[in-house]
């Protein structure tokens, strides 16, 4: 299957063009955050403070890594469940986030949000962890060391595999999936 | 009468806790193969892909599979005429799972308190299951059971009535309602029978059984069969991107039940159907 390479930050005009089923290689920089560091994110803007990370054309990754082993950059780094972070994506998605990387359905909320900012949803491949973190090639802590693997941590990333599941059309790939091998 | 030292056990949990998290078995890797032969979408025959080169990698390198590395779910089954010496059996567990979670690089996911929700910072406490049983022998099983999967699971109480209908409409709608999130293709545990917390149990246990090995009894192997034909046409697939092979396997485990019930428990595992025993 055809494979495109894309650099972050991203464009609406690069996420305008991406459709349902493409299969994607980022890279750049990805931001880490699941649930904990989403809350405290929104906490910050309903006080109307300052995020501690650029939101504009950004993608962020929900992952909790395991420890690094000695010599290496990061511990084994697949995608969480994105539903936990449904509550809080839409009010980042308007403030300029283009992406994001995940497992698992979004709510109508989020699509819809996706469609109204042109933003895109990937996923990763839940469980290949180990092979996702080889396309991981720096990963620093940027906020919240407190939250530890749910620290928010800047990864630099070399084609790292994703699949555009939600796209700037609201289309659904879990939906169109299911339609197309149902009963085959 | 045979003495077992505490700290066997303890050293034996750590083993198996980082064996588990590093080495899919040789069953889980057989159903991938199987999976890609007979998957139809190119997504689903990727995802497949790379699901066998991520075995391979976390074994050679000897790291996590996944990076949810579970609760440690241990089950001991206990020789009655074995005796434990030097230690309480549940710290030895525990201590075992503090040093394997440590020494291993595996990521610490327990909190100490369900609403409170302060990570405990060793993945203890474990969850033990202990069974006493005829010999001298002590049996354990550790299972890292990941987050995403078991928050699909589910349990009902069916009236009776329902029978054989009623329990496969709720297993297939609940690995349907499920869809993308528990890291398709998973490993369906079925518990038939018991009582609300037997029938748990018994799904729990079903996932320990080895991909490939039918339930002895012909009619419940059957049952497995339909089940796992049923829930592969559903055509959620590898990662829920659409596909054949939403389930590597259904396995089923059935307990007598009182005349005024029919308790059905699912427990659905990820790809990562990890499991990894000794024999003391």
């Amino acid at each position: 299957m055809p494979q495109i390479r894309l650099t972050t930050p991203l464009t609406d005009e690069v996420v305008e063009k991406l459709r349902i089923g493409q299969r994607v290689l980022l890279n750049g920089v990805l931001y880490t955050a699941r649930d904990a560091a989403h809350k405290k994110m929104v906490e910050l803007l309903d006080r109307g403070e300052k995020l501690p990370i650029p939101l504009e054309g950004q993608v962020i990754y929900y992952v909790g890594p395991s420890p690094a082993k000695p010599g290496r950059v990061i511990g084994s780094a697949g995608p969480t469940t994105s539903g936990r972070m449904d509550p809080y994506a839409p009010r980042l998605i308007a403030l300029g986030l283009k992406g994001m990387i995940g497992k698992g359905k979004r709510s109508p909320e989020v699509i819809k949000a996706i469609k109204q900012y042109k933003a895109v949803y990937f996923a990763a491949v839940g469980g290949a962890a180990a092979l996702l973190a080889r396309a991981i090639k720096s990963c620093r802590v940027v906020a919240y060391p407190e939250l530890g693997p749910e620290a928010i941590h800047e990864l630099i990333v070399e084609d790292f595999p994703v699949i555009v599941v939600n796209d700037v059309l609201g289309a659904d790939l879990y939906d169109e999936g299911v339609k197309i091998y149902a009963g085959r | 009468m045979r003495l077992i030292d505490a700290a066997t056990i303890t050293a034996t949990v750590a083993e198996l806790c980082q064996k588990a998290n590093y080495e899919l078995g040789e069953d889980v890797l057989r159903a991938f193969n199987e999976a890609l032969e007979q998957e139809i979408s190119l997504t689903g025959k990727d995802v497949l892909q790379q699901l066998l080169e991520n075995a391979r990698i976390a074994r050679e390198e000897q790291v996590p599979m996944c990076q949810d590395t579970g609760f440690a779910v241990v089950f001991l089954e206990i020789g009655q005429e074995v005796m434990i010496t030097g230690g309480d059996l549940y710290e030895a567990v525990n201590e075992g799972v503090r040093r394997g979670y440590r020494d291993g690089y595996l990521r610490k996911s327990i909190v100490d308190h369900p609403l409170r929700r302060k990570n405990t910072g060793d993945n203890t406490p474990a969850v033990i299951h202990t069974r006493i049983v005829p010999g001298d022998k002590l049996r354990i099983v550790v299972a890292p059971k990941g987050g995403g999967s078991e928050n699909m699971s589910g349990l009902r109480m069916l009236k009776p009535a329902e029978g054989v209908e009623g329990v496969k409409n709720f297993v297939i709608e609940q690995v349907r309602a499920a869809g993308p999130n528990p890291c398709p293709p998973v490993v369906v545990g079925v518990g038939i029978g018991g009582t609300f917390e037997k029938a748990a149990l018994l799904a729990k246990e079903a996932l320990l059984r080895p991909l490939g090995q039918p339930h002895p009894d012909a009619e419940i192997a059957a049952l497995e069969k339909e089940l796992l034909e049923a829930i592969n046409n559903l055509g959620i697939g590898p990662q829920g991107l659409g596909g054949r092979i939403t389930a590597l396997a259904v396995h089923v485990e059935v307990y007598p039940c009182h005349i005024a019930s029919l308790p059905v428990a699912v427990n659905i595992n990820c790809h990562a159907s990890r499991h990894k025993e000794a024999v003391l």
